[in-house]
């Protein structure tokens, strides 16, 4: 840049353009600065808002089991957290393996031809509102969930303290296969990617090998991209964790921690989204906003912990590249 | 002199683009067999027709036969095909994520070798054979990636003996490579004729030179000439290949 | 070597499970795709009538929804993509240390905060400003927080899909107008951002695709109306949130309207994915 503020413009416009340049890029950087600005200032404000449900409750929030928004006063988390980590759960269970065949499919053993076209309908997935999926999930999913699904899986394994109580539908159970649905593009598109960072040189050392196509897969492709694999999974269980409205209108709303996954629950978003507005005191207001907090802090931790693996996966492949 | 592999009538496409045409010639058994000309004149695509790697790019196409001791390979099953045909690739390709002795047994661990003595004394031939052994045996357990690159180039060598093929194809297996560790790999082809046919394709006429007994020369996807290494590079019949090999052009 | 017998038959019969296996599970993505949309057709198209696109919700129809996601949509892309772009910009042209990898960073982390937790942010931050004097508390439901909190999700979208654009622009293309002495930012401003421009478009439609449908921050921002627009300073409807209230209330003849109102934000979400595809494809024909 320097050879050009010196041959450039032996007449005009030097100071102009170098005035120029350093405005705009100062200005870029600021307006950059002020984006991460917002994260920063949504952590300190949400922080300062819940300080006064922190200071009350402490810790016990956390392990709190009652939300009392009459006198006395006494709020808790647990039944939340306790739904979010088991719908997040099994929307992992249900949706990983779905996605990884997914990517396992549009990457590596498909007909060229049908790719592209099969990519552009799974990602259509991620086209759908929330909204959507809960109307689907409350009229389409929990019928077919109560009046077959359900009682066939009690049938068969009904002893279990899993599946016990009346199937109704609206449970855990349908807010996971909900998530599950709704994290699938995410896992599958951060897959293919991992997968499409794999060289071909790769593939082509076990092909030569005499490895049929799935045993290219698994020798040279799974192996090779598992760090992303890994990546994608996390970010997948970010999308779950933060999910609102689908699991809203899917779970049943009922602030109960049930072993029985056939039972209704709630989880931190939902919980939020069903009751903020309606917050009767001050101290409640801030019971909510540290609800969020803990909903922010779960999933920055799992975000960050996702890019950091994927991240390195990235560094890697340029190495051995 | 036994007839290992013959070719007849191989044309390629990838897509529309006729990568090589119409290409008849024979490969002699426990012998090596050098194909050398510019680049792009199609030396990579006629070996990889030969295991059917070839097949492995999107829209790629073959036509006419390659025969394995009489089989045609494109009437066989591609993995049974490239099981008899190992391929030595121009970038040495180890599997990153496994051991130095994982990576000599992946193959045969496909094949469903499990017994573990039988694995160790696989690997063992096979790294000897590719002249690794001594370099790597007190580090069997340490990554593919972690050796130089020539020892990794040797590792797949070892990769692609382990599993016992006929015919070993080396598609320019030390263009990465320095002069030293070149020359290791050019006495390893030497040696390893005693127990397999090898094909080498190469941009380096000195090394087609060095270690080949039959070359065949290849331009702008057509074979020229193939002869007897010596005669192809002291009485060439053909002007094409002449002015190549005194360097007038390539 | 000898090889077990019938090994070869078994790997062929596993490698053709696998292929089908790993196709069921695309099939078993693509079903509730599907059912969605043939839902929403059968049943959103008895409840659709010109007579309801040009109606209130609060007489049964949803044309205040309409007009409402509109002016969130419109609003919040006046705010987000001349700030989202900017900082793609300042990612792509100026980001190569030390502090651009962190804002890189924290930008790819804000794409990933729960939409429910920028509805109570925008809540608390127009609360807080109203009560030091800024605005007014009453502001906590109305056009412009739920402005707030959908730009808040777009902003940090854009600027990844924008910095991403830009990058795709050659370096030869960069070059070849500093070479003619053209002062680096307005190379940036006349040569790369009008090369990256249909990618950037991509970026933009994309970047509205994902708050168009977003719910959850409304519940607590832009709250609803069953009123014709009235003022940025007012509560407003949008179509996502219509489909909620439906959907969860006890008529029967609502539930069926939200598969109508869902009918027509899915179109609205196809029209704008498949727009954005359609923006790519041209790119690359002109080439």
């Amino acid at each position: 840049m320097h050879f050009f503020r010196w041959t450039r413009g032996v007449g005009r416009g030097v100071s102009a353009d170098t005035l120029g340049e350093s405005l705009f890029r100062w200005f870029s950087t600021l307006v950059a600065l002020g984006v991460v600005g917002v994260l920063v200032l949504i952590a300190t404000l949400l922080f300062f808002e819940a300080e006064a449900s922190i200071r009350v409750f402490g810790w016990s929030f956390l392990g709190g089991t009652v939300w009392n928004p009459q006198p006395p006063l006494l709020f808790g988390a647990l039944p939340f957290v306790y739904g979010t980590l088991v719908t997040s759960a099994l929307a992992l269970l249900f949706g990983v393996p779905i996605s990884l065949g997914i990517a396992i499919f549009l990457s590596e053993l498909a007909p060229s031809w049908i790719r592209i076209p099969l990519t552009y309908v799974v990602e259509l997935l991620a086209a759908v509102p929330s909204v959507v999926y809960g109307l689907w999930g409350i009229f389409v999913l929990a019928p077919v969930m109560r009046t077959s699904i359900e009682p066939f899986i009690q049938g068969i394994f009904g002893f279990l303290p899993i599946f016990q109580g009346t199937p109704i539908g609206l449970d855990k159970l349908s807010a996971g296969v909900i998530l599950a649905i709704m994290i699938i593009p995410t896992i599958s598109s951060v897959s293919r990617e991992a997968f499409l960072a794999v060289p071909d040189s790769q593939r082509e050392a076990a092909l030569s090998l005499g490895a049929t196509r799935w045993e290219t897969t698994r020798l040279a492709v799974l192996r090779y991209a598992r760090a992303g694999l890994f990546g994608a999974i996390i970010l997948g269980l970010g999308r779950a964790v933060g999910e609102t409205m689908a699991v809203t209108m899917t779970i049943g709303n009922k602030n109960v921690i049930s072993v029985s996954l056939f039972d209704q629950g709630q989880t931190i978003a939902s919980w939020i989204a069903n009751n903020f507005t309606e917050a009767e005191t001050p101290l409640e207001l801030s019971a909510f906003i540290e609800l969020g907090l803990v909903l922010m802090l779960m999933s920055l931790i799992i975000n960050i912990f996702a890019r950091l693996m994927v991240a390195r996966v990235l560094r890697q492949g340029e190495g051995a590249a | 002199m036994a007839l290992k592999l013959h070719v007849e009538s191989l044309s390629a496409w990838y897509g529309e683009k006729l990568a090589i045409q119409d290409i008849t010639m024979d490969v002699e058994d426990h012998m090596v067999t050098a194909v050398i000309g510019p680049s792009g004149c199609g030396k990579s695509t006629l070996i990889r027709c030969l295991n059917r790697m070839h097949e492995t790019i999107p829209k790629a196409r073959v036509e006419g036969k390659v025969l394995l001791q009489g089989e045609d390979i494109y009437a066989a099953s591609p993995v049974s095909v490239r099981r008899r045909i190992g391929m030595v690739f121009q970038k040495a390709n180890p599997f990153p994520t496994m051991s130095i002795y994982d990576n000599v047994a992946a193959g045969l661990r496909l094949n469903g070798v499990r017994n573990r003595d039988e694995l160790d004394k696989a690997v063992l031939e096979s790294l000897k054979q590719a002249a690794l052994w001594d370099e790597v045996k007190d580090s069997l357990d340490k990554s593919g990636a972690s050796l130089s690159g020539g020892q990794q180039q040797r590792l797949c060598i070892a990769r692609a003996l382990a599993v016992k093929p006929e015919v070993l194809l080396m598609d320019e297996p030390c263009s990465a490579l320095d002069p030293i560790a070149t020359a290791k790999i050019e006495d390893l082809i030497f040696d390893l004729k005693k127990d397999f046919t090898l094909v080498v394709v190469t941009h380096n006429m000195q090394q087609a030179a060095r270690v080949s007994e039959t070359t065949a020369f290849m331009y702008l996807g057509k074979l020229i000439e193939v002869n007897n290494t010596r005669e192809l590079f002291e009485r060439p019949r053909e002007a094409l290949t002449e002015s190549y090999i005194t360097g007038r052009f390539g | 070597m000898k090889f077990p017998f019938n090994r070869d038959t078994r790997r062929r019969w596993i490698d053709l499970t696998m292929s089908i296996a790993a196709f069921v599970c695309v099939v078993i993505a693509i079903i509730p795709l599907g059912s969605i949309l043939i839902e929403a057709s059968i049943r959103g198209l008895q409840s659709l009538s010109p007579a309801v696109l040009t109606s209130t919700t609060g007489q049964g129809g949803i044309g205040n929804a309409i007009q409402g996601t509109l002016i969130l949509i419109l609003l919040s892309a006046l705010v987000s993509l001349p700030v989202g772009i900017l900082t793609g910009i300042y990612l792509a042209e100026f980001g190569k240390n030390r502090l651009g990898a962190a804002v890189r960073f924290f930008v790819e982390v804000m794409t990933q905060i729960p939409s429910m937790v920028v509805g109570i942010f925008v809540y608390s931050l127009v609360l807080e400003l109203g009560l030091i004097g800024l605005g007014s508390p009453r502001l906590v439901f109305s056009t412009i927080s739920g402005v707030l909190a959908l730009s808040t999700i777009m902003v940090p979208f854009v600027a990844r899909t924008s910095e991403e654009a830009l990058r795709l622009v050659s370096i030869a293309v960069r070059e070849s107008a500093l070479a003619l002495g053209i002062p680096r930012y307005r190379t940036i401003l006349r040569v790369v951002v009008p090369s990256a421009s249909s990618a950037l478009v991509t970026g933009s439609l994309l970047g509205i695709a994902r708050v168009a449908g977003e719910t959850a921050p409304l519940l607590v921002t832009a709250f609803g109306n069953n009123d014709w627009f009235r003022g940025v300073d007012q509560p407003i409807e949008s179509l996502p949130h219509t489909i909620y209230i439906w959907a969860t209330g006890p008529y029967v003849a609502q539930n069926q309207a939200a598969w109508g109102v869902s009918l027509v934000l899915v179109l609205m979400m196809l029209g704008l994915s498949i727009a954005s595809r359609v923006v790519i494809r041209l790119r690359s024909v002109s080439r």
